[in-house]
């Protein structure tokens, strides 16, 4: 089946929600207008051809991630599309602004709770919600962290709903992933179709990892000349090695292990052949938990021993902190639009979902009877697993999960489902729409920097809207057009 | 250089390698097998071999008789036994895989892409193609990721220890080679020269020798030359002089405040291989000469793992 044919039977569907390249009367938007006249002039085969061509060069390049318990050496790609998600420079401004106000506000939010804890003094959010949190660290209590930056960085999911209004869904605050699949799409996209870069201005990405890098450097602990920046990964083992290697090499950093690592005096050393040598800044790839085996989980293996201590005497900085997590945390994220009005005295730009809050008996009424028009999360769920999608579930499987908010509401928030927007992708039956979400990564040091757009993920499966790659999603490259 | 990575450097040079020679190591047995002889002299081959690298006994594991089949199958594809090229080839890419970044992208895509198609290539495969193809690929595989780290890879501590890693394993290998070759011919129960030709030229074949043989003694082949080219040649890529005077140049070049001892003892080694005479290392016979060298490079890739890789304890 020729895409044509399929892009005409797909047409009214494209109705149904916002479609990043079309309008509801199936005709092309103006900003998509040079791919689509480029989308006519080839042929199906050829798409599947470099379709075919982008996964063979993704295994070679060993673009991959190893899966637990498959078969020996079995890596799994995670799917690439070859159809870009477009974005006009206008709608990126708009969003860019909205995400530097956004990640100030974050940021000062994480400052003050560490410390004088204004936002709660001031009666904005219950101190409950933040202090019983299991995201907030006692240990970072009064510790200073140089220029105040907690996360340095941030990749913030945002969707497309209704009309097209964006929303932010998450503020992933921890050690969010995705950077790399950023740029290796865009360069997968320029050696399978470089005529399209010529007829587009896609605003490059490609030099993310030096903007990673001068941010990294910027938080180094106060008086080091010349930082020494490293990446800390868990090992090669884990889903995400295949970036915390890329971004060591590009930023042409050392990437570690906790066991290369070692605290001497409250200072971080690495092992290497020459014999101990200082590190100053740690872009660590692990979570608080297995940071340190003395501070935190003592199984951990992955961390080292001393750590936070070193840490709290300012003789390394992490990035991201010691207990970002209490500021993108599900319970949180409604209270972001008050964090905005109150430390920066703005409206917010961005929106947030609605969301109903299952501790309050109101939210909870409200929601287990509006059940199978609601997705619920988990407060501290992530990856897409432990939530309930209602319009797309059984009931039974309704059933199950109501079973397990009434045991424990607190755990639980529900928002609408949102309609969220699609793009055409080149699925097996041809060209189709599937649902989107977009990840910028923001960095914050000196000041808010970041490379135009994201990581466009999305869900490959018909009607599916979870985009998350452990949940059978895939990637698109995302470009921003210049004006 | 971190020291974990160094680790990860030398010992993917080292199962690169292995995986070589033992491609080499088969691959003359295979060619030997063709000779007109009892089915009791193959057997008595192929058990010397397997001795040799120490995986007889793991081979009677799972095997109660000693076939040229058994073993190739035993040596080549499986997965299971952690000698084999298979395993060998996996160690490589998991140590790649885990240092990626320090190595050129064609490296690493080298060493990743030789692990793709040895994990799809099958047992009917090599029936088909025909063992010697399969010896032929590893080897060219080896050139390959050889000539990629000439061709790509800074000169910095990062090719010292893949070099490194490269000479300590192909001198032990060399050594076992040339051991178990000399001593399956000299121990043979009926002496035949054109057998002996034969043998000789086939040990010559494999380790890329026939050809410098020729050239060096312009003579025809007698074990003491042999043992020569492959032991005290300066100039033969693949003699234990070879070796020794590769590892103690690349292991100045990373040398550190711990690592004086190692280097005189590489040093000591080089000098005496250099220097050495023939007779001297036919002295108190060839084997018991071999002997002592391997349990030295066994020694010296001990002691460069303390001095410089992982420590044991911390």
């Amino acid at each position: 089946m020729s895409p044509t044919a399929n892009r005409k039977e797909a047409s009214a569907s494209y109705s149904k929600f916002y479609d990043e390249m079309h309008l509801p009367d199936g005709s092309v938007r103006p900003y998509y207008a040079g791919y689509q006249k480029w989308l006519d002039g080839v042929s199906a085969e050829r798409m599947a051809r470099k379709r075919q061509e982008a996964d063979a060069l993704f295994h070679r390049f060993g673009i991959t991630f190893a899966v637990y318990g498959e078969e020996e050496g079995a890596e799994r790609l995670i799917p690439f599309d070859v159809i870009p998600r477009i974005i006009p420079a206008d709608e990126w401004q708009k969003l860019a602004a909205g995400l530097r106000q956004r990640i100030k506000a974050l940021n000062a939010f994480i400052a003050d709770i560490y410390h004088d804890q204004e936002i709660i003094k001031a009666g904005k959010i219950p101190p409950e919600q933040v202090l019983s949190n299991a995201q907030y660290r006692p240990e970072m209590q009064g510790v200073d962290v140089p220029n105040g930056i907690y996360a340095a960085i941030a990749g913030v999911d945002i969707v497309r709903a209704g009309a097209g209004e964006y929303y932010v869904l998450e503020d992933n605050l921890r050690v969010p992933s995705g950077v790399s699949y950023m740029i290796e799409d865009r360069r997968m996209m320029m050696r399978l179709f470089p005529e399209l870069f010529n007829r587009h201005r896609v605003a490059p990405v490609e030099h993310y990892p030096d903007l990673l890098l001068d941010t990294l450097r910027s938080v180094a602990p106060k008086g080091v000349p010349d930082p020494n920046v490293v990446v800390l990964t868990p090992g090669s083992y884990n889903s995400a090695y295949f970036e915390h290697a890329f971004l060591a090499q590009q930023m042409g950093v050392e990437l570690v292990e906790g066991q290369d690592l070692f605290v001497r005096d409250g200072q971080v050393f690495m092992r290497t052949t020459q014999g101990p040598q200082r590190v100053d800044v740690i872009y660590r790839r692990i979570d608080d938990d297995f940071l340190d085996p003395l501070a935190f989980r003592p199984d951990s293996m992955l961390g080292v021993p001393g750590l936070l201590n070193a840490y709290r005497e300012g003789g390394v900085t992490l990035a991201n902190a010691i207990g970002t997590g209490v500021a993108d945390d599900k319970s949180i994220y409604p209270y972001v639009p008050d964090m905005v009005r109150f430390y920066l005295g703005e409206e917010p730009l961005l929106n947030n979902v609605p969301t109903y809050m299952l501790r309050k008996p109101d939210d909870l009424a409200y929601v287990l009877e509006h059940l199978p028009e609601l997705v619920v999360k988990e407060v501290h769920g992530a990856g897409g697993y432990g939530m309930l999608v209602g319009p797309a579930s059984t009931k039974a499987e309704i059933e199950a999960f109501r079973e397990r908010i009434i045991a424990a509401p607190e755990k639980y928030i529900a928002q609408p489902t949102l309609a969220l927007s699609t793009c055409p992708t080149f699925v097996e039956a041809g060209i189709a729409p599937r649902h989107i979400d977009l990840r910028p990564f923001v960095l914050s040091g000196n000041e808010v920097r970041f490379v135009p757009g994201g990581l466009t993920r999305v869900a490959l499966k018909d009607g599916s809207l979870v985009v998350n790659s452990s949940q059978g999603g895939g990637t698109k490259d995302t470009w921003v057009l210049e004006a | 250089m971190l020291s974990r990575t160094a680790d990860h450097l030398y010992w993917m040079s080292r199962y690169i390698e292995r995986a070589e020679n033992l491609a080499r190591l088969l691959d003359v047995n295979n060619r030997m097998s063709l000779m007109p002889q009892s089915e009791r002299e193959v057997e008595r081959m192929w058990i010397a071999t397997l001795d040799s690298i120490g995986l007889l006994d793991a081979y009677h594991q799972r095997h109660e008789d000693v076939t040229p089949n058994d073993v190739l199958r035993f040596m080549t594809l499986d997965r299971d036994n952690p000698g084999s090229i298979y395993s060998c080839l996996r160690s490589a890419r998991e140590n790649a895989h885990a240092v990626r970044g320090t190595l050129t992208s064609e490296l690493w895509e080298i060493t990743n892409a030789t692990w793709l198609k040895l994990r799809n290539y099958s047992l009917d495969q090599m029936d088909v193609d025909g063992a010697e193809q399969f010896f032929e690929w590893v080897k060219m595989r080896s050139h390959q990721s050889r000539g990629c780290t000439f061709g790509t890879m800074m000169r910095d501590d990062s090719t010292s220890f893949l070099r490194l890693g490269t000479f300590v394993e192909r001198a032990d290998n060399t050594a076992r080679l040339l051991d178990v070759k000399y001593r399956f011919i000299s121990e043979a129960p009926r002496r035949d020269e054109a057998g002996e030709y034969y043998q000789w030229s086939a040990l010559l074949h494999c380790v890329s020798a026939f050809e410098i043989y020729r050239r060096v003694y312009r003579d025809q082949i007698t074990p003491t030359r042999v043992a020569e080219l492959l032991v005290l040649r300066q100039d033969m890529p693949r003699s234990l002089a070879y070796c020794m005077d590769e590892a103690y140049g690349w292991l100045q070049r990373v040398a550190n405040q711990r690592s004086r001892e190692t280097e005189r003892r590489v040093g000591e080694l080089a000098s005496q291989l250099r220097f050495g005479r023939v007779e001297d290392v036919f002295k108190g016979g060839l084997h018991s000469f071999l002997t002592t060298f391997i349990t030295r490079v066994n020694d010296l890739g001990n002691r460069i793992a303390s001095d410089f890789l992982v420590p044991i304890t911390s």
